[in-house]
Protein backbone atom coordinates (compact mmCIF):
# COMPACT_ATOMS: atom_id res chain seq x y z
CA UNK A 1 0.00 0.00 0.00
CA UNK A 2 1.38 3.31 -0.62
CA UNK A 3 2.01 5.51 2.02
CA UNK A 4 -0.15 9.29 2.38
CA UNK A 5 1.98 11.75 3.75
CA UNK A 6 -0.10 12.93 6.65
CA UNK A 7 0.27 16.91 6.36
CA UNK A 8 2.05 17.43 3.12
CA UNK A 9 3.59 21.13 3.35
CA UNK A 10 3.30 23.46 0.42
CA UNK A 11 5.88 25.80 -1.09
CA UNK A 12 4.01 29.06 1.07
CA UNK A 13 4.38 26.19 4.10
CA UNK A 14 0.69 26.44 4.86
CA UNK A 15 -0.20 22.61 5.76
CA UNK A 16 -2.10 20.89 2.88
CA UNK A 17 -4.59 18.90 4.19
CA UNK A 18 -4.24 15.14 2.12
CA UNK A 19 -7.23 12.99 2.93
CA UNK A 20 -7.22 9.66 2.88
CA UNK A 21 -10.19 7.94 0.94
CA UNK A 22 -11.16 4.10 0.78
CA UNK A 23 -12.45 3.31 -2.05
CA UNK A 24 -14.59 0.21 -3.29
CA UNK A 25 -14.74 -0.88 -6.70
CA UNK A 26 -16.84 -3.53 -9.11
CA UNK A 27 -14.32 -5.39 -10.82
CA UNK A 28 -16.01 -5.29 -13.64
CA UNK A 29 -16.16 -1.81 -14.30
CA UNK A 30 -14.79 1.34 -12.36
CA UNK A 31 -11.62 -1.61 -10.74
CA UNK A 32 -11.57 -2.39 -14.24
CA UNK A 33 -11.50 2.11 -15.42
CA UNK A 34 -8.71 2.19 -12.93
CA UNK A 35 -6.88 0.10 -14.34
CA UNK A 36 -7.29 1.45 -17.70
CA UNK A 37 -5.66 4.57 -15.98
CA UNK A 38 -3.18 3.17 -15.20
CA UNK A 39 -2.09 1.47 -18.60
CA UNK A 40 -3.01 5.02 -20.14
CA UNK A 41 -0.56 6.62 -17.98
CA UNK A 42 -2.96 8.80 -15.88
CA UNK A 43 -1.60 9.42 -12.51
CA UNK A 44 -3.10 7.63 -9.65
CA UNK A 45 -3.08 9.68 -6.35
CA UNK A 46 -2.47 7.81 -3.78
CA UNK A 47 -4.83 9.82 -1.56
CA UNK A 48 -6.81 6.92 -2.96
CA UNK A 49 -7.00 3.52 -1.47
CA UNK A 50 -8.45 0.86 -3.40
CA UNK A 51 -10.68 -2.24 -2.62
CA UNK A 52 -12.07 -4.50 -5.44
CA UNK A 53 -15.60 -5.96 -5.00
CA UNK A 54 -16.73 -8.51 -7.07
CA UNK A 55 -19.47 -6.36 -7.61
CA UNK A 56 -21.08 -3.41 -5.70
CA UNK A 57 -23.92 -5.52 -4.95
CA UNK A 58 -20.82 -7.00 -2.17
CA UNK A 59 -20.74 -3.67 -0.41
CA UNK A 60 -21.84 -4.35 3.50
CA UNK A 61 -22.68 -1.13 5.45
CA UNK A 62 -20.01 -2.46 7.41
CA UNK A 63 -17.41 -1.98 5.41
CA UNK A 64 -18.35 1.66 4.88
CA UNK A 65 -18.59 2.02 8.79
CA UNK A 66 -15.58 0.27 9.30
CA UNK A 67 -13.15 2.84 6.66
CA UNK A 68 -14.93 5.74 8.74
CA UNK A 69 -13.92 4.17 12.08
CA UNK A 70 -10.64 3.95 11.02
CA UNK A 71 -10.30 7.36 10.40
CA UNK A 72 -10.90 7.56 6.43
CA UNK A 73 -11.76 10.92 5.32
CA UNK A 74 -13.93 9.91 2.86
CA UNK A 75 -15.00 7.15 0.91
CA UNK A 76 -16.38 6.55 -2.57
CA UNK A 77 -18.12 3.38 -3.87
CA UNK A 78 -17.95 3.01 -7.85
CA UNK A 79 -20.20 0.53 -9.71
CA UNK A 80 -21.48 0.11 -13.41
CA UNK A 81 -23.52 2.82 -14.52
CA UNK A 82 -26.99 2.04 -14.01
CA UNK A 83 -28.75 -0.54 -16.24
CA UNK A 84 -25.47 -2.50 -16.87
CA UNK A 85 -24.82 -4.43 -13.49
CA UNK A 86 -22.84 -7.84 -14.44
CA UNK A 87 -25.29 -8.87 -12.19
CA UNK A 88 -27.89 -6.73 -13.40
CA UNK A 89 -29.18 -5.23 -9.49
CA UNK A 90 -25.93 -4.95 -7.82
CA UNK A 91 -25.13 -1.18 -8.12
CA UNK A 92 -28.63 -0.20 -7.41
CA UNK A 93 -28.37 -2.57 -3.89
CA UNK A 94 -25.24 -0.67 -3.41
CA UNK A 95 -26.69 2.59 -3.80
CA UNK A 96 -29.29 2.00 -1.32
CA UNK A 97 -27.10 1.06 0.74
CA UNK A 98 -24.96 3.73 0.24
CA UNK A 99 -27.87 6.43 0.95
CA UNK A 100 -28.99 4.10 4.53
CA UNK A 101 -25.20 4.39 5.63
CA UNK A 102 -25.13 8.45 4.55
CA UNK A 103 -28.12 8.15 7.78
CA UNK A 104 -26.20 5.93 10.02
CA UNK A 105 -23.14 8.29 9.85
CA UNK A 106 -24.62 11.36 10.21
CA UNK A 107 -26.12 10.05 13.34
CA UNK A 108 -22.42 9.65 14.78
CA UNK A 109 -21.67 13.17 13.74
CA UNK A 110 -20.10 12.63 10.56
CA UNK A 111 -21.18 14.45 7.62
CA UNK A 112 -23.15 12.17 4.87
CA UNK A 113 -21.50 14.22 2.03
CA UNK A 114 -17.68 12.10 2.84
CA UNK A 115 -19.97 9.80 1.11
CA UNK A 116 -20.04 9.38 -1.74
CA UNK A 117 -21.25 6.50 -4.94
CA UNK A 118 -20.20 6.89 -8.74
CA UNK A 119 -21.01 5.03 -11.90
CA UNK A 120 -18.92 4.43 -14.71
CA UNK A 121 -18.00 1.83 -17.34
CA UNK A 122 -14.90 -0.27 -17.61
CA UNK A 123 -13.59 1.93 -20.54
CA UNK A 124 -13.69 5.52 -18.48
CA UNK A 125 -10.14 5.28 -17.53
CA UNK A 126 -10.13 8.89 -18.11
CA UNK A 127 -13.42 9.31 -16.12
CA UNK A 128 -11.86 7.44 -12.81
CA UNK A 129 -9.09 10.11 -13.05
CA UNK A 130 -11.69 12.36 -13.57
CA UNK A 131 -13.96 11.48 -10.30
CA UNK A 132 -10.72 10.46 -7.86
CA UNK A 133 -9.65 14.15 -8.68
CA UNK A 134 -13.19 15.31 -7.96
CA UNK A 135 -13.83 13.26 -4.48
CA UNK A 136 -10.25 14.16 -3.18
CA UNK A 137 -11.00 18.02 -4.09
CA UNK A 138 -14.69 17.42 -2.48
CA UNK A 139 -13.33 15.85 1.11
CA UNK A 140 -10.25 17.52 0.94
CA UNK A 141 -12.99 21.01 1.25
CA UNK A 142 -14.73 18.91 4.24
CA UNK A 143 -11.33 19.01 6.20
CA UNK A 144 -10.45 16.05 8.33
CA UNK A 145 -12.65 13.68 9.53
CA UNK A 146 -12.84 14.00 13.59
CA UNK A 147 -12.07 10.21 13.83
CA UNK A 148 -8.68 10.68 11.97
CA UNK A 149 -5.93 9.15 13.37
CA UNK A 150 -2.37 10.34 12.60
CA UNK A 151 0.20 7.57 12.78
CA UNK B 1 -41.39 -15.01 14.88
CA UNK B 2 -40.92 -12.18 17.06
CA UNK B 3 -41.05 -9.02 15.28
CA UNK B 4 -38.98 -6.09 16.54
CA UNK B 5 -37.16 -2.48 15.56
CA UNK B 6 -34.31 -0.58 16.72
CA UNK B 7 -34.99 1.85 19.34
CA UNK B 8 -33.50 5.55 18.30
CA UNK B 9 -29.88 5.63 18.25
CA UNK B 10 -29.62 8.92 20.28
CA UNK B 11 -31.65 6.74 23.29
CA UNK B 12 -29.67 3.61 23.08
CA UNK B 13 -26.53 5.77 23.29
CA UNK B 14 -27.92 7.73 26.46
CA UNK B 15 -28.56 4.31 28.17
CA UNK B 16 -25.06 3.20 27.46
CA UNK B 17 -22.85 6.43 27.74
CA UNK B 18 -22.10 6.06 31.48
CA UNK B 19 -20.46 3.21 31.21
CA UNK B 20 -16.58 2.75 29.61
CA UNK B 21 -17.21 -0.91 28.59
CA UNK B 22 -20.38 -2.66 27.25
CA UNK B 23 -21.25 -6.02 25.70
CA UNK B 24 -23.65 -6.01 22.45
CA UNK B 25 -25.38 -9.32 22.47
CA UNK B 26 -27.51 -10.24 19.73
CA UNK B 27 -29.74 -13.14 18.93
CA UNK B 28 -29.54 -15.56 16.19
CA UNK B 29 -32.88 -16.15 15.90
CA UNK B 30 -36.34 -14.32 15.42
CA UNK B 31 -34.81 -10.60 15.69
CA UNK B 32 -32.07 -12.05 12.92
CA UNK B 33 -34.38 -12.62 10.58
CA UNK B 34 -36.04 -9.91 11.01
CA UNK B 35 -32.53 -7.54 10.56
CA UNK B 36 -32.85 -6.01 14.05
CA UNK B 37 -30.83 -8.13 16.44
CA UNK B 38 -28.76 -10.25 14.77
CA UNK B 39 -24.92 -10.60 14.24
CA UNK B 40 -24.84 -8.11 11.44
CA UNK B 41 -26.92 -5.33 13.60
CA UNK B 42 -24.49 -5.90 16.04
CA UNK B 43 -21.72 -5.15 13.91
CA UNK B 44 -23.36 -2.06 13.04
CA UNK B 45 -24.45 -0.32 16.01
CA UNK B 46 -21.34 -1.12 17.91
CA UNK B 47 -19.68 0.53 15.10
CA UNK B 48 -21.60 3.71 15.27
CA UNK B 49 -22.04 3.66 19.61
CA UNK B 50 -17.69 3.64 18.92
CA UNK B 51 -17.93 6.45 16.30
CA UNK B 52 -20.31 8.55 18.38
CA UNK B 53 -18.29 7.72 21.67
CA UNK B 54 -15.72 9.73 20.09
CA UNK B 55 -17.73 12.56 19.00
CA UNK B 56 -17.72 13.21 22.51
CA UNK B 57 -14.04 12.30 23.51
CA UNK B 58 -15.40 9.38 25.18
CA UNK B 59 -13.67 5.83 25.77
CA UNK B 60 -16.33 3.40 25.03
CA UNK B 61 -14.93 -0.31 24.60
CA UNK B 62 -18.06 -2.59 22.83
CA UNK B 63 -17.66 -6.44 23.05
CA UNK B 64 -19.68 -7.88 20.62
CA UNK B 65 -21.18 -11.03 21.17
CA UNK B 66 -24.31 -12.50 19.04
CA UNK B 67 -25.87 -16.26 20.22
CA UNK B 68 -28.29 -18.18 18.32
CA UNK B 69 -30.83 -17.70 21.53
CA UNK B 70 -31.18 -15.21 24.13
CA UNK B 71 -34.29 -17.00 25.56
CA UNK B 72 -31.91 -20.42 26.47
CA UNK B 73 -30.08 -20.36 29.25
CA UNK B 74 -27.47 -22.68 27.26
CA UNK B 75 -26.47 -19.84 24.73
CA UNK B 76 -26.32 -17.26 27.29
CA UNK B 77 -24.12 -18.80 29.42
CA UNK B 78 -22.12 -19.00 26.17
CA UNK B 79 -21.86 -14.76 26.80
CA UNK B 80 -20.04 -15.28 30.56
CA UNK B 81 -16.41 -15.86 29.15
CA UNK B 82 -16.63 -12.15 27.43
CA UNK B 83 -18.02 -10.39 30.58
CA UNK B 84 -14.88 -9.34 31.78
CA UNK B 85 -15.09 -5.55 32.93
CA UNK B 86 -18.52 -5.27 31.14
CA UNK B 87 -20.18 -2.53 33.05
CA UNK B 88 -23.81 -3.47 31.35
CA UNK B 89 -24.49 -5.13 28.33
CA UNK B 90 -27.06 -4.16 25.66
CA UNK B 91 -29.15 -6.76 24.32
CA UNK B 92 -30.77 -6.60 20.48
CA UNK B 93 -32.85 -9.22 21.02
CA UNK B 94 -36.34 -9.54 21.80
CA UNK B 95 -37.98 -8.41 25.19
CA UNK B 96 -37.49 -11.72 27.11
CA UNK B 97 -34.17 -12.36 25.71
CA UNK B 98 -33.06 -8.46 27.37
CA UNK B 99 -34.59 -9.97 30.40
CA UNK B 100 -33.49 -13.61 30.73
CA UNK B 101 -29.87 -12.15 30.35
CA UNK B 102 -30.60 -10.16 33.33
CA UNK B 103 -32.00 -13.09 35.23
CA UNK B 104 -28.69 -15.17 34.77
CA UNK B 105 -26.34 -12.48 35.04
CA UNK B 106 -27.66 -10.53 38.16
CA UNK B 107 -25.02 -8.41 39.02
CA UNK B 108 -24.87 -6.65 35.40
CA UNK B 109 -26.95 -3.92 34.59
CA UNK B 110 -29.07 -5.17 31.30
CA UNK B 111 -30.44 -2.34 28.95
CA UNK B 112 -32.83 -3.00 26.08
CA UNK B 113 -31.54 -2.13 22.53
CA UNK B 114 -35.04 -2.83 20.42
CA UNK B 115 -38.79 -2.08 21.34
CA UNK B 116 -40.55 -5.64 21.05
CA UNK B 117 -43.31 -5.08 18.79
CA UNK B 118 -45.24 -8.04 17.51
CA UNK B 119 -46.02 -11.61 16.19
CA UNK B 120 -45.86 -12.16 12.65
CA UNK B 121 -44.87 -12.27 9.06
CA UNK B 122 -42.48 -11.04 6.47
CA UNK B 123 -44.94 -9.53 3.87
CA UNK B 124 -42.15 -8.52 1.59
CA UNK B 125 -38.47 -8.03 1.80
CA UNK B 126 -38.16 -5.23 4.89
CA UNK B 127 -42.09 -5.36 5.61
CA UNK B 128 -43.09 -7.07 8.37
CA UNK B 129 -46.55 -7.39 9.61
CA UNK B 130 -48.89 -8.45 12.49
CA UNK B 131 -51.02 -11.83 12.20
CA UNK B 132 -51.10 -13.16 16.27
CA UNK B 133 -50.77 -11.60 20.00
CA UNK B 134 -50.85 -14.69 21.66
CA UNK B 135 -54.68 -14.82 23.29
CA UNK B 136 -53.73 -18.36 24.89
CA UNK B 137 -56.91 -19.65 22.83
CA UNK B 138 -57.10 -19.66 19.04
CA UNK B 139 -59.73 -19.09 17.40
CA UNK B 140 -58.89 -19.51 13.57
CA UNK B 141 -61.18 -22.48 12.89
CA UNK B 142 -64.33 -20.10 13.69
CA UNK B 143 -62.76 -17.35 11.60
CA UNK B 144 -61.63 -18.69 8.39
CA UNK B 145 -57.60 -18.73 9.19
CA UNK B 146 -57.87 -14.65 10.07
CA UNK B 147 -57.43 -13.44 13.58
CA UNK B 148 -59.73 -11.27 14.44
CA UNK B 149 -58.27 -10.62 17.58
CA UNK B 150 -54.35 -9.35 15.88
CA UNK B 151 -56.34 -8.22 12.67
CA UNK B 152 -58.84 -6.19 13.88
CA UNK B 153 -57.89 -2.91 15.37
CA UNK B 154 -61.02 -3.55 17.93
CA UNK B 155 -60.30 -7.41 18.29
CA UNK B 156 -64.10 -7.90 17.62
CA UNK B 157 -65.11 -11.14 17.61
CA UNK B 158 -68.30 -10.80 15.72
CA UNK B 159 -67.41 -8.25 13.19
CA UNK B 160 -67.02 -6.07 11.67
CA UNK B 161 -67.82 -2.54 13.26
CA UNK B 162 -69.41 0.21 11.00
CA UNK B 163 -65.88 1.67 10.47
CA UNK B 164 -65.25 -0.72 7.72
CA UNK B 165 -64.76 0.71 4.65
CA UNK B 166 -63.74 -0.55 1.34
CA UNK B 167 -61.86 -3.08 2.92
CA UNK B 168 -60.13 -0.86 5.10
CA UNK B 169 -59.78 -0.38 8.72
CA UNK B 170 -61.18 3.21 10.18
CA UNK B 171 -58.09 3.19 12.17
CA UNK B 172 -55.75 3.54 8.96
CA UNK B 173 -56.13 4.05 5.25
CA UNK B 174 -53.28 1.52 5.81
CA UNK B 175 -54.82 -1.12 7.79
CA UNK B 176 -57.03 -3.76 5.94
CA UNK B 177 -60.31 -4.08 7.58
CA UNK B 178 -59.77 -7.84 9.81
CA UNK B 179 -63.01 -8.82 9.32
CA UNK B 180 -63.54 -7.93 5.78
CA UNK B 181 -60.35 -10.34 5.12
CA UNK B 182 -62.73 -12.90 7.11
CA UNK B 183 -65.35 -12.63 5.36
CA UNK B 184 -63.93 -12.63 1.99
CA UNK B 185 -62.12 -16.15 2.94
CA UNK B 186 -65.18 -17.59 3.83
CA UNK B 187 -66.69 -16.30 0.66
CA UNK B 188 -63.55 -17.91 -1.43
CA UNK B 189 -64.28 -20.88 0.66
CA UNK B 190 -67.87 -21.42 0.30
CA UNK B 191 -68.48 -21.28 4.04
CA UNK B 192 -69.96 -18.18 4.45
CA UNK B 193 -72.35 -19.55 6.57
CA UNK B 194 -70.79 -19.73 9.36
CA UNK B 195 -70.68 -15.74 9.64
CA UNK B 196 -73.92 -16.56 11.00
CA UNK B 197 -72.49 -18.53 14.08
CA UNK B 198 -72.46 -15.84 16.57
CA UNK B 199 -69.01 -15.98 18.96
CA UNK B 200 -70.24 -15.40 22.72
CA UNK B 201 -68.04 -13.17 25.06
CA UNK B 202 -64.50 -14.22 25.15
CA UNK B 203 -62.80 -15.81 28.29
CA UNK B 204 -59.39 -13.56 28.38
CA UNK B 205 -58.42 -15.43 31.22
CA UNK B 206 -56.09 -17.83 28.69
CA UNK B 207 -54.61 -14.33 27.38
CA UNK B 208 -52.84 -11.59 29.72
CA UNK B 209 -55.79 -10.85 31.94
CA UNK B 210 -55.29 -13.95 34.02
CA UNK B 211 -51.52 -12.81 34.66
CA UNK B 212 -48.06 -13.84 33.54
CA UNK B 213 -48.86 -17.14 31.80
CA UNK B 214 -46.65 -20.29 32.01
CA UNK B 215 -46.44 -23.92 30.21
CA UNK B 216 -45.14 -26.90 32.23
CA UNK B 217 -45.13 -30.22 30.43
CA UNK B 218 -43.62 -32.64 33.03
CA UNK B 219 -42.92 -35.01 30.45
CA UNK B 220 -40.61 -32.84 29.45
CA UNK B 221 -38.58 -32.26 32.65
CA UNK B 222 -35.34 -33.22 33.13
CA UNK B 223 -34.64 -36.57 34.93
CA UNK B 224 -32.37 -36.19 37.71
S1 LIG C 1 -56.88 -16.26 17.83
FE1 LIG C 1 -55.34 -15.93 19.40
S2 LIG C 1 -53.81 -17.54 19.14
FE2 LIG C 1 -55.10 -17.49 17.28
S3 LIG C 1 -53.96 -16.17 15.87
FE3 LIG C 1 -55.39 -14.84 16.97
S4 LIG C 1 -54.28 -14.09 18.77
FE4 LIG C 1 -53.12 -15.78 17.91
S1 LIG D 1 -62.95 -1.54 10.61
FE1 LIG D 1 -62.66 -3.75 10.60
S2 LIG D 1 -60.60 -4.08 11.51
FE2 LIG D 1 -61.18 -1.97 11.93
S3 LIG D 1 -62.06 -2.08 13.95
FE3 LIG D 1 -63.77 -2.28 12.53
S4 LIG D 1 -64.04 -4.46 12.17
FE4 LIG D 1 -62.06 -4.18 13.17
Amino acid sequence: MVEVPSEKMSPATTPVFEPRIVALLCHYCAFAAADMAGVMRLQHSPNIRVIRLPCTGKLDILYLLRAFEEGADGVMVAGCEEGSCHFVKGNLVAKRRVNFTKGLVAQVGIDPERLRMYNLSSSMGPRWAEISREMIEHVRSLGPSHLRREK
Amino acid sequence: MIVAKQKPFETIYGMVAPNKRIMLAGCGSCVTVCFAGGEKEVGILASLLRMRAQKDRKDLDVVEATIKRQCDVEFIDELKPKLDGVEAILSIGCGAGVQYIAERFGKTIVLPGLDTTFLGVTEAMGVWTERCQGCGDCKLHLTAGVCPIARCSKSLLNGPCGGSMNGKCEVSADTPCGWQLIVDRMEALGILDRYEQITPANDWTASRDGGPRRIDREDLHEIK
